[in-house]
């Protein structure tokens, strides 16, 4: 079972899939998305058999697949699963059905809809276990290219300007990223994670890269700080990081309501999973240099956009914020695993947070935009706080599973928000006090947006508007139940996902040359 | 040296004595035989003759390669000049054979038998060393090719051009005979070799400057190279076809030839010695003026409307490329200049030969009428780009490699300091911009359609035969140049230069 | 068998013109034949070629032994690279032309004197031999232009004509100088590059060729002929030009200019450098103001041709494969999108204005050519999974190495181009509803991408998909040229 090629075919059966589909005839929606979700289920039960069969104690890389490809180059096909990479897998392969699943109300051009949803989820599954920078690159890429044409054909009024914005600004970041990585391979004569992180671990990039950068007449340790920045900065943007945060709340809202799970619960995600695969373990002394700075801007993301949220009268804008709020977290535990003072267990806790918020979020915050989205099937495309008044009254069932998952989102104890977000401050607390401090007004002010959007839409009286708004039904019930169902395991019973985690975070920490 | 014996000079002079006779037996045949015959008639049958009479004199020095010298230097023959002469009536041939259409004259015999004339004197040009023979040919040459220009009694053109032609060139023969007069004061003799001795002993001499800039005004004037080049644009212009065939072909031929040679021979290379001003300064000069002609010629051209003067101008800028061949050394210089020239000259010919039939099926030489030409007649269109692509220098046709070996051997003089790059520079800097007006008239050939009610062209077919030929000729000769070239090195090595 | 390539060019363009004027069947057949042959011919050469020999002599014949003029050809890896881009092109040149109806013979008759002239350029090993075939391929473009060209055809046909000759007599000035100076009486490139030529020397003879044949590169700022002349160029002349012969000029940058004076390379490489990145900057911020949509492609090319000569003067050999590799990748890409824009838009639509195109409803009228423009598009991006990225990214690496700061304007570079081609993409394919309609919006009846069409864009896909998923196909090619002798001055200038 350990040397089939799964995770190359996990990689490419969406894209089969996607070829599939794409040839279907425009009129066939039920066709299209019937072979989308029949790949989507192969591709979970592949990811479910490799959850299965995966060593759980061991933090190492396994399923590995390794062929040279451009040795001039130093770029090798790698491919390697650990913890991380197995619990993204799972979102990526979770998030995906439930977007297909909640665009019934689509009605153009289905055949490449659900395409490109496919060759979304390819790119996600390659960029989640590459582990070359050539391929994880090219994964990372390709994943916009379905995104854009996603937000571009389908989305809102101003759709294009979003599709536009949210692709020139990722590109940015990912020249620079590309840039930082050059600089590496100069210094290197590699592009694999595995030997990068090698070298960092046993502080031998440093001086590397001094060397190689030392004619530019920088001071000790620049170079490897400048090429740290530009690999911050692609992922910056994706993640979001305040202050290059500004694409993102239009494009959430201006793309369709599926497209928006996909980009909040995955997509976002790849920018955290950059963090903690690459930056982490490859540029920690620079992080670690840099880390009041960071350790600021990680707050500011935290409490701007709680209270940037609480401004908002569209509820896709709350969610927007919303979502940057939460992603802020993980970013706080990501520094503060580097800072130079706490124990390992400290930091244990706080990447643990880390992944397990990312795991989480993605479930909560998918399924919000898909209430979001049934919502706005039943209104007409309103989505304002003020559109609605107490449809509780109408849609008791409806009311109740989405205030579940929003009391997730707030971290209620007991379901699966509340996990990650303690984790992480217990291992933020010890590691740097004053951080958590100045990001607890974040958990307050995101109370306080939530009861709210509970209170307008939800609760007190009846808008006469909505006397006749439907209830959920057994389709929609069909994606969101099992979702809710997965939120309230987990809130309970985290040991499922950390039993995964643990071991990959604890070699993680070990590893960390601090 | 014995008494000179007459009838070995005369077996010598065979191919003169040939053409000579082929003059007056054009002349008698003319006169005596058809008046009462249709123009065309006699044309054709008087042209026949003169080709008759070119091919047998050239197959005579083929066939009879003799070596020697008059004494004095008079009348030279050895390989090279035997080239050169063959040449000379190769152009002359093909002159004939392309003016049966002409309707310029009645007078047919006295024509060709004046075009023939004029080929003698080039003959003898080509293969004297002695100035006094140089003069006297050139003068028999310039006097034919006067009368030549104004055959035309209906053309004011024609007058013209032959009035301005016959006033400058009587000017210009005044300063060669004063230029000839003071080198022959200077050393006392005037065999070309033996000159060039006794005036790099003189050293620095005021006189032979003056000299010096006198034999070149009146060459320069033959080359119509600037500033003595006024006369040919209305020649060119007015003159009928033939004649500015032969003036742009055979008498280039001959007078480059003739110029190589006494400057060459007669004022010696430079880096011999200590430099004369006589014997050095003749360089500055003469680049000067190949600069002055390149660069007046090719812009002049870019505003002419007729594609004779187009034609005229260009042959100014030829001039002055061939200029730059003077500055490299010894027997490389013989073979580029020579090359060049025999080139240009077929090239010219059979642009002609295109211009004579546009001439006489449209009715003018301007360049809308040449419009939708590769309609109207598809073969000389193509032979069209030929000649004017490779006046250009755009390989792999001749002018190209003309050009080419011309520039490498200028700078292969001083390949350390390289003095003349300058020129070169500026040499393919005026072939850039001669290449934007030959496609104008390409453009008007293929470019531009014909009018709506043009019809295919009546082509007669020797001058499809004669222009084909010579495309056939330029294209090989462009893309192996190797025949051509080994004759006339092999030619030179055995002169010792 | 390479050298059959350039034969076969020169005979296919005599069978053309000698086909029946009234017969544009019988020409296609005769095209289509001679450019599959040479696609052929070059392929079986590139199958038969063994990278570690180096450079492999193909033909050898004493041409003019006066002057040291051979009839030499001879391949290396960069040659083969270059001769199957060049088969490529000719064959989907053709297949996009199939419409030419007017003078249909003359047409492919001068296409496929260009053809044979590149061909004969890529294998080339003596000089002047190079200079001819240079040369041969001016004249064509003149013609090509002018008759069957559109917008300020006359006008783009003699600008292209001039500035390439101007090109060619510089290189002819540095040429000549360079015959005289080493004395050598050969014009041998191997010879040639073999002799050390002064410093001084080269530091004028340098900028004199390179400048030359970069002229035809589009190296800024001397590249205003190239948008001009591919707008006004129809379809084919058009993918020939951004894609062939723009290639030219670097390839007589790299086999003339820098083999034989490496150290005239080094004194003027940051200033080269700077040109290169400046094209880059200057040609993608001007396409994204254009309002037609040939000149948004023709100033994408100036960009894209800018990394070429930036890998180029970058003194490492990564920098240097990488140019190649963009030479052939952005030869495929631009003829993709030239034959978008050219052949399946503008010649159904008869316009080129993307204020008008953005009211016809193209998507839903020629689906085909969305998508392949799209898929154009992304490559020219530099996306990865096309060539354009590998390209890209190893000039990238080797401008990284030796000019960092011109590297990140590169990198700025690069994204402006994805700013403009996604800009062009929407507009006029995917254009907001609210933004068409305000046009005159009538769903146009156009008729169908034709067959010819189609297989000449899945050519070209496929090819640049190929070699961005396995562009080694082509490195292996590459990488081991730089290690023959005709480069060892070279390395030594770069301390290779």
């Amino acid at each position: 079972m350990k040397n089939l090629p799964l995770i190359s075919f996990l990689t490419f059966l969406p894209l089969v899939g996607a070829a599939l589909v794409f040839g279907v005839d425009r009129e066939r929606r039920q066709l299209a998305r019937g072979i989308t979700l029949a790949v989507n289920i192969l591709a979970l039960g592949v990811v479910a058999l490799m959850w299965c069969t995966v060593n759980p104690s061991s933090g190492m890389l396994q399923f590995v697949e390794r062929h040279a490809w451009i040795p001039t180059l130093g770029v090798e096909y790698h491919v390697g699963l650990d913890g991380l990479g197995l619990v993204m897998l799972m979102l990526a392969a979770l998030v995906i059905p439930m977007a297909v699943l909640a665009s019934e109300k689509v009605e153009e051009n289905v055949p490449l809809y659900c395409g490109l949803f496919l060759f979304l989820q390819a790119g996600l599954f390659g960029a989640f276990t590459a582990l070359n920078f050539f391929h994880w690159f090219l994964f990372w890429e390709l994943s916009l290219i379905p995104a854009f044409f996603l937000i571009k054909l389908w989305g809102g009024p101003q759709r294009s300007g979003a599709a536009l914005q949210f692709f020139v600004y990722t590109m940015v970041g990912s020249i620079a990223l590309l840039l930082a990585f050059v600089g590496l391979f100069l210094a290197t004569g590699t592009f694999d994670f595995t030997k990068l992180a090698e070298l960092a671990r046993t502080k031998a990039l440093g001086p590397l890269v001094q060397a190689k950068f030392a004619w530019l007449g920088w001071g000790a340790g620049t170079a490897y700080t400048v090429l740290f920045i530009g690999a911050l900065l692609g992922f910056a943007v994706k993640v979001p990081l305040w202050p290059f945060h500004t694409w993102l709340p239009l494009t959430y809202s201006e793309a369709p309501s599926p497209v928006s799970m996909a980009l909040t619960g995955v997509m976002s995600k790849l920018g955290v999973y950059g963090f903690v695969r690459l930056l982490l373990p490859i540029f920690p002394e620079p992080m670690q240099a840099l880390l009041t700075p960071l350790l600021w801007l990680a707050v500011a993301t935290i409490v701007f956009s709680t209270f940037a949220a609480l401004a908002q009268r569209d509820l896709k804008r709350i969610l927007a914020y919303s979502s940057i709020n939460h992603l802020g977290y993980c970013l706080l535990g990501v520094f503060a695993a580097v800072s130079a003072t706490g124990t390992a267990l400290d930091r244990t806790a706080a990447l643990n947070g880390v992944v397990l918020q990312m795991f989480n979020h993605g479930i909560t915050a998918s399924l919000l935009f898909c209430f979001v989205a049934f919502l706005e099937d039943r209104s007409n495309g309103a989505r304002g706080l003020d559109d609605f008044g107490g449809l509780r009254k109408v849609a008791p069932v409806f009311c109740g599973l989405m205030g579940l998952a929003l009391f997730s989102s707030l971290g209620l104890p007991g379901l699966n928000g509340f996990i990650g977000e303690f984790l992480i401050f217990k291992g933020v607390f010890p590691l740097v006090p004053w951080a958590a401090v100045l990001a607890l007004p974040g958990l307050l002010v995101t109370a306080i947006f939530i009861l709210t959007v509970i209170q307008k839409v939800w609760c007190g009286p009846l808008n006469e508007k909505w006397a006749r708004f439907a209830d959920l039904t057994y389709n929609e019930g069909a994606v969101v139940f099992p979702a809710t169902l997965l939120m309230f395991v987990l809130g309970v019973w985290p040991q499922f996902v950390i039993a995964v985690i643990n071991p990959t975070v604890a070699h993680w920490v070990r590893q960390l040359p601090i | 040296m014995n008494a000179p014996d007459y009838f070995q000079l005369l077996s010598a002079l065979a191919p003169e004595v040939i053409v000579v006779s082929t003059a007056l037996l054009v002349l008698a045949v003319d006169l005596l035989g058809l008046q009462n015959r249709p123009r065309s008639f006699r044309m054709s049958i008087v042209a026949g003759l003169t080709a008759l009479g070119c091919a047998t004199a050239i197959g005579w020095m083929l066939l009879k390669s003799t070596v020697g010298a008059w004494p004095g230097g008079m009348f030279v023959i050895d390989p090279l000049n035997q080239t050169v002469k063959a040449v000379i009536l190769l152009l002359t041939l093909f002159t004939a054979l392309l003016s049966t259409e002409a309707k310029f004259t009645r007078h047919v015999g006295e024509y060709f038998a004046l075009i023939l004339l004029a080929t003698v004197g080039m003959m003898f040009l080509a293969s004297t060393e002695n100035l006094l023979m140089v003069f006297a040919s050139l003068e028999l040459v310039s006097l034919a090719l006067y009368v030549l220009v104004a055959f035309n009694k209906q053309s004011r053109a024609s007058a013209e051009g032959a009035m301005k032609y016959f006033l400058f060139g009587g000017m210009s023969a005044a300063f060669l005979l004063y230029g000839f007069s003071l080198l022959y004061g200077l050393t006392g003799t005037t065999h070309v070799p033996q000159m060039a001795q006794k005036l790099l002993a003189l050293g620095a001499d005021p006189l032979g400057t003056v000299a010096l800039v006198m034999v070149v005004i009146g060459f320069g004037f033959k080359l119509a190279a600037v500033p003595f080049h006024l006369w040919a644009p209305d020649a060119y212009e007015g003159a009928p076809l033939p004649s500015a065939a032969l003036i742009a072909s055979g008498s280039k031929v001959a007078s480059v030839f003739v110029f190589a040679k006494v400057m060459l021979l007669g004022f010696n290379q430079p880096g011999q010695g200590s430099n004369a001003v006589a014997a050095g300064g003749w360089t500055l000069l003469l680049s000067i003026i190949a600069a002055s002609s390149m660069v007046l010629g090719n812009l002049a051209a870019i505003r002419q409307s007729s594609v004779r003067r187009l034609i005229a101008y260009s042959a100014i800028a030829h001039a002055g490329y061939l200029l730059i061949g003077f500055l490299a050394q010894g027997g490389e210089a013989f073979t580029s200049l020579l090359f060049y020239v025999t080139t240009y000259a077929l090239t010219t010919i059979g642009a002609f030969g295109v211009l004579g039939v546009v001439e006489a099926q449209i009715g003018g030489d301007q360049l809308k009428d040449f419009a939708g030409f590769s309609r109207r007649a598809p073969l000389l269109a193509g032979c069209l780009m030929v000649f004017l692509l490779s006046l250009a220098g755009i390989p792999p046709l001749a002018g190209f490699f003309g050009k080419f070996y011309l520039f490498a051997a200028a700078l292969n003089n001083e390949p350390r300091s390289l003095p003349f790059l300058w020129l070169v520079v500026l040499g393919i800097a005026m072939s850039c911009v001669s290449l934007y007006y030959y496609l104008q008239v390409l453009k008007q050939a293929f470019v531009v359609e014909a009018d709506a009610n043009a019809r295919p062209l009546t082509v007669p077919f020797l001058s499809h035969v004669v222009v084909v030929l010579l495309a056939a000729a330029v294209i090989l000769l462009g893309c192996m140049p190797g025949w051509l070239l080994d004759t006339l090195h092999q030619a030179v090595d055995k002169l010792g230069w | 068998m390479l050298a059959w390539t350039i034969y076969l060019s020169f005979f296919g363009a005599l069978a053309c013109l000698l086909t029946p004027r009234a017969n544009p069947r019988a020409t296609r057949a005769v095209a289509l034949g001679t450019a599959l042959a040479g696609l052929f011919c070059g392929l079986k050469g590139a199958l038969e070629f063994n990278p570690t020999n180096g450079l492999e002599v193909v033909a050898f014949a004493h041409w003019i032994p006066v002057l040291g003029i051979d009839y030499s050809l001879a391949a290396d890896g960069i040659s083969v690279t270059l001769v199957l881009l060049t088969g490529l092109a000719a064959v989907v040149g053709v297949l996009f032309s199939w419409n030419v109806e007017h003078r249909a013979n003359e047409f492919f008759a001068l296409f496929f004197a260009l053809i044979g002239g590149v061909y004969g350029v890529f294998l080339s090993l003596d000089l002047f031999l190079l200079f001819v075939f240079y040369e041969i391929a001016i004249v064509p473009k003149y013609f090509l232009i002018a008759i069957w060209g559109s917008t300020r055809r006359d006008y783009a046909a003699m600008k292209l004509a001039l500035y390439s000759f101007i090109g060619s007599g510089m290189v002819l000035i540095g040429m000549l100088a360079a015959y005289a100076v080493s004395g050598l009486s050969s014009f041998d490139l191997q010879a040639l590059a073999q002799y050390s030529f002064t410093v001084d020397f080269q530091r004028w003879a340098f900028p004199l060729v390179f400048v030359g044949f970069a002229i035809l590169a589009g190296m800024w700022p001397f590249h205003t002929w190239a948008p001009t002349g591919h707008s006004a160029a129809p379809t084919a002349a058009s993918m020939l030009l951004a894609g062939v012969v723009m290639k030219l000029g670097a390839y007589g940058c790299l086999r003339v200019a820098m083999t034989l004076f490496p150290e005239g390379l080094k004194l003027w490489q940051h200033e080269l450098a700077a040109l290169a990145v400046t094209g880059i900057v200057y040609g993608a911020l001007v396409a994204l103001v254009q309002k037609d949509f040939k000149f948004v492609i023709g100033y994408s090319s100036v960009s894209h041709m800018g990394f070429v000569l930036l890998g180029l003067v970058t003194l490492n050999e990564i920098g240097w494969s990488g140019a190649v590799l963009q030479m052939f990748s952005h030869g495929i890409i631009a003829g993709l999108l030239f034959g978008v824009v050219g052949r399946m838009v503008y010649d159904r639509a008869h316009t080129r204005e993307l204020d008008k195109l953005e009211g016809m409803g193209l998507v839903r009228a020629l689906p085909f050519a969305a998508v392949t423009f799209v898929i154009a598009g992304f490559a020219s991006m530099g996306m990865p999974g096309f060539s354009g990225f590998v390209a890209e990214l190893q000039v990238l690496i080797g401008a990284w190495q030796a000019f960092p700061k011109l590297a990140i304007l590169a990198g700025v570079g690069i994204v402006i181009g994805v700013v403009y081609t996604l800009k062009t993409t929407a507009k006029v394919f995917f254009p907001d509803k609210e933004a068409a309609e305000s046009h005159d919006y009538h769903a146009h009846e156009l008729e169908p991408i034709s067959i010819p069409e189609r297989v000449g864009a899945a050519l070209l896909i496929l090819s640049t998909v190929l070699i961005g998923l396995h562009p080694r196909l082509l490195l292996d090619l590459i990488v081991p040229s730089f290690k023959s002798p005709l480069f060892e001055g070279l390395r030594k200038v770069a301390g290779l």
